[in-house]
């Protein structure tokens, strides 16, 4: 019988030395869209000949050099990567433990992560011919990374946005005004971030023919976590080269902030299968785990499936989604995209929670010693990088996802320490 | 076990030459005794199957009413226990009419597939249309629900091709869902004459009755779609009677009822008055 050509098959002396790789944690989702058991394409019929219609473009497009050739010019000299990996200096001193180095996706282009996403997506709606573009955003980071390619695309573009968050966000509603975009404010359910994917939903089920749905996370009916997935995995590839060049060495452990999860996939992924390397997602933890007021899907939820896809959730006992809570508008939801549910689930990342004052204390410290004010949702990884930076000890490295800045949550923040601020939105 | 309640009723209805109507309320709407008396009332007012809706926090495929009608439902505390109670309550007193539950996956997923099958048959459930499940996803549910004789209800829609149909159409049973507008429920109308090649097909693939629903909210559409399908199903005119009801301090059992009269009578009448 033949079987799969993995490391593990090829016994030898070496190979038994040394602990074996017993999974190839990057051969995933399987045909059907499957991350273990997680992940799928739960949608109503109505999409399901566009799920599998994106899925087929998707796979056509990444097969053709062209559009990797268009997608990494527009990375370069529009996004402007690579994004730098700094050695925080004082930061390391602060924790007196490994060396900590910020991958600084706070520097992309509309100042966060999204815009790699934003940028591959809108290149595969315009080879499919789509030309009104939809979107759902919750602290507005996406939507404002959405409607940037639609104007650079002169394309149509709709931004759902929960009505609590519109109120919250207030400079990234204008900013998606100035872009162009129509930011439609709903106040269905809790008007948060998974209220917007439900009406971004109604959309596209309803404007089937011409509409493109730019999913923001890792997360919906397949093929969107792994693609959102590989245009963001660019963060873990630039920052295995230049660590590589910069201390010639694999890092020890990799921490970023998990909502929908999409920075952390796209910097772990491309070390999943280098077992010495440890990876820490951190969960919003709200108010405290112990108050039911938090964001955490994998540390206080169970399997279910949500906006098209399985995985951990949010929910009571009969199977209602209740509400996220959490300062950061981008952690807000109740669900994860499905490869962490299954990367929790087999072991291989390592998920920790932060809550909101320890998200705000660390915002406020890397402010101070480094001059970043990141974003509330990176600040929150910054917040466990004293425990992780004792256990890998002096000798290693750790390498933080810095994922957005933080001049979006001035009010948010200003709130909570009790500023007011002038002229404020 | 169902008892085929679901082929017997399009049995009946087939040899007099007309179509179901199908009324769709949620479960819980406005609260759980209110909503029993209107499925109580619903038979007698033209009713010939009932889709009995599981209210969902996140009804990602319907529009505004039903959306609301889910609120009401919850914020009454209905559960999914309290779903199956009301349904063996209707159960004591009408031993025909077909009950299908509609709903998300979730609730469902959450108790577990054998043991929803196992409570739906006991209470006296015929089948379940699960919105968020296409046929890729299906299999195990399709697998409980099949182990205690209760129908797993597919939909095809206006996006669905030959292909996909002979994929929607391979497991279901009892009756085929026709989902006659790409959209959400109770937003566009269906014109008949995009609705009739379309069931014609949806009938080819699968060789089971086929109900029309979305879209579907006066008694004049309701005629129209009942000479060219073999159901017609409406929810968001029901479940607004009901909302409307309630805004006016009128009472919501009657005034659903009276809606679903009309309805009946327009689908009853729909094939006479073509002659």
């Amino acid at each position: 019988m033949r079987r799969f050509a993995g490391p593990d098959t090829m016994i030898s002396a070496d190979t038994l030395a040394r602990p074996a790789l017993q999974n190839d944690y990057m051969a995933f989702p399987d045909p059907r869209g499957r991350f273990g058991d997680y992940g799928g394409r739960y949608v109503p019929e109505t999409l399901m000949p566009l799920v599998l219609a994106l899925e087929a473009a998707y796979e056509a497009a990444n097969a053709d050099p062209e559009f990797h050739r268009e997608l990494n010019g527009y990375l370069a000299t529009y996004v402007g990567r690579p994004s730098p990996l700094y050695f925080a200096r004082r930061l390391t001193e602060h924790f007196g433990g490994a060396k900590v180095y910020l991958k600084r996706e706070e520097l992309n282009h509309t100042g966060a992560h999204k815009i790699n996403n934003c940028m591959g997506q809108i290149l595969l709606a315009r080879r499919m011919g789509k030309t009104r573009i939809i979107a759902e955003t919750g602290a507005g980071q996406h939507g404002v990374a959405t409607a940037t390619v639609c104007a650079l695309f002169g394309l149509p573009c709709v931004v759902y946005m929960g009505a609590v968050d519109v109120e919250r966000q207030a400079p990234n509603v204008l900013r998606m005004n100035l872009l162009g975009a129509e930011v439609r404010p709903v106040i269905s359910g809790a008007s948060t971030l998974k209220d917007a994917m439900n009406e971004a939903l109604r959309d596209w089920v309803t404007n089937v023919e011409d509409t493109y749905y730019l999913i923001g996370s890792a997360a919906g009916p397949h093929p969107y976590p792994m693609m959102v997935r590989d245009f963001q995995r660019v963060i873990g590839v630039e920052t295995r080269a230049q660590l590589l060049e910069a201390e010639g060495r694999l890092p020890d452990a990799l921490v970023a902030c998990v909502g929908g999860g999409s920075n952390a996939i796209g910097l772990f992924h491309p070390f999943l299968n280098d077992e010495s390397v440890r990876l820490y997602g951190v969960e919003a933890s709200g108010d405290g785990m112990h108050t039911g007021r938090h964001a955490a899907a994998l540390t206080g939820g169970r399997p279910g499936v949500l906006h098209g896809n399985k995985t951990y959730l949010l929910q009571d006992a009969d199977g209602q989604i209740t509400e996220a809570h959490s300062i950061s508008a981008g952690l807000d939801y109740p669900g994860i995209g499905p490869e962490h549910a299954w990367l929790y689930d087999v072991g291989r990342v390592k998920y920790l929670t932060a809550t909101d004052d320890d998200a705000l204390e660390a915002f406020k410290l890397c402010a101070k010693l480094e001059g970043i004010v990141p974003a509330l949702e990176s600040a929150h990884a910054l917040a466990r990088l004293p425990e992780i930076c004792a256990e890998v000890g002096k000798a290693g490295v750790v390498v933080l996802n810095l994922s957005g800045r933080g001049d979006k949550d001035l009010a948010t923040v200003a709130a909570r320490m009790g500023v007011t601020l002038e002229g404020a939105a | 076990m169902s008892g085929g309640r679901i082929q017997k009723r399009f049995a009946e209805l087939a040899a007099q030459n007309r179509a179901a109507f199908i009324a769709y309320v949620m479960a819980g709407d406005p609260d759980a005794g209110t909503a029993l008396s209107i499925l109580k009332g619903l038979p007698a007012a033209g009713a010939d199957l009932i889709e009995l809706g599981i209210p969902f926090s996140d009804p990602m495929a319907d529009g505004p009413p039903i959306q609301k009608a889910a609120l009401r439902a919850l914020a009454s505390q209905m559960t999914l226990e309290g779903v199956f109670d009301l349904a063996r309550r209707f159960r004591e007193s009408d031993a025909v009419t077909p009950i299908v539950l509609m709903g998300y996956l979730n609730p469902i997923m959450s108790l577990g597939y054998e043991a929803f099958a196992a409570r739906a048959a006991a209470a006296g459930i015929d089948g379940l249309i699960a919105v968020d499940c296409p046929p890729e996803e299906a299999d195990p549910l399709a697998d409980a629900l099949d182990s205690r004789g209760v129908d797993l209800i597919r939909l095809a829609t206006p996006t669905t091709d030959d292909a996909r149909l002979a994929i929607v159409a391979r497991r279901t049973r009892g009756f085929l869902y026709y989902v006659a507008v790409a959209g959400v429920t109770g937003a566009k109308s269906a014109a008949a004459s995009d609705v009739a090649p379309a069931v014609a097909r949806v009938r080819a693939a699968s060789g089971l009755p086929v109900a029309v629903g979305f879209g579907i909210r006066t008694p004049a559409q309701a005629t129209a779609i009942a000479r060219v399908a073999d159901a017609a199903v409406v929810g968001s005119a029901l479940v607004d009677a009901i909302a409307d009801a309630l805004a006016d301090g009128r009472d919501p059992v009657a005034a659903t009822l009276g809606v679903a009269a009309d309805l009946g009578a327009a689908v009853r009448s729909a094939r006479e008055l073509v002659g």
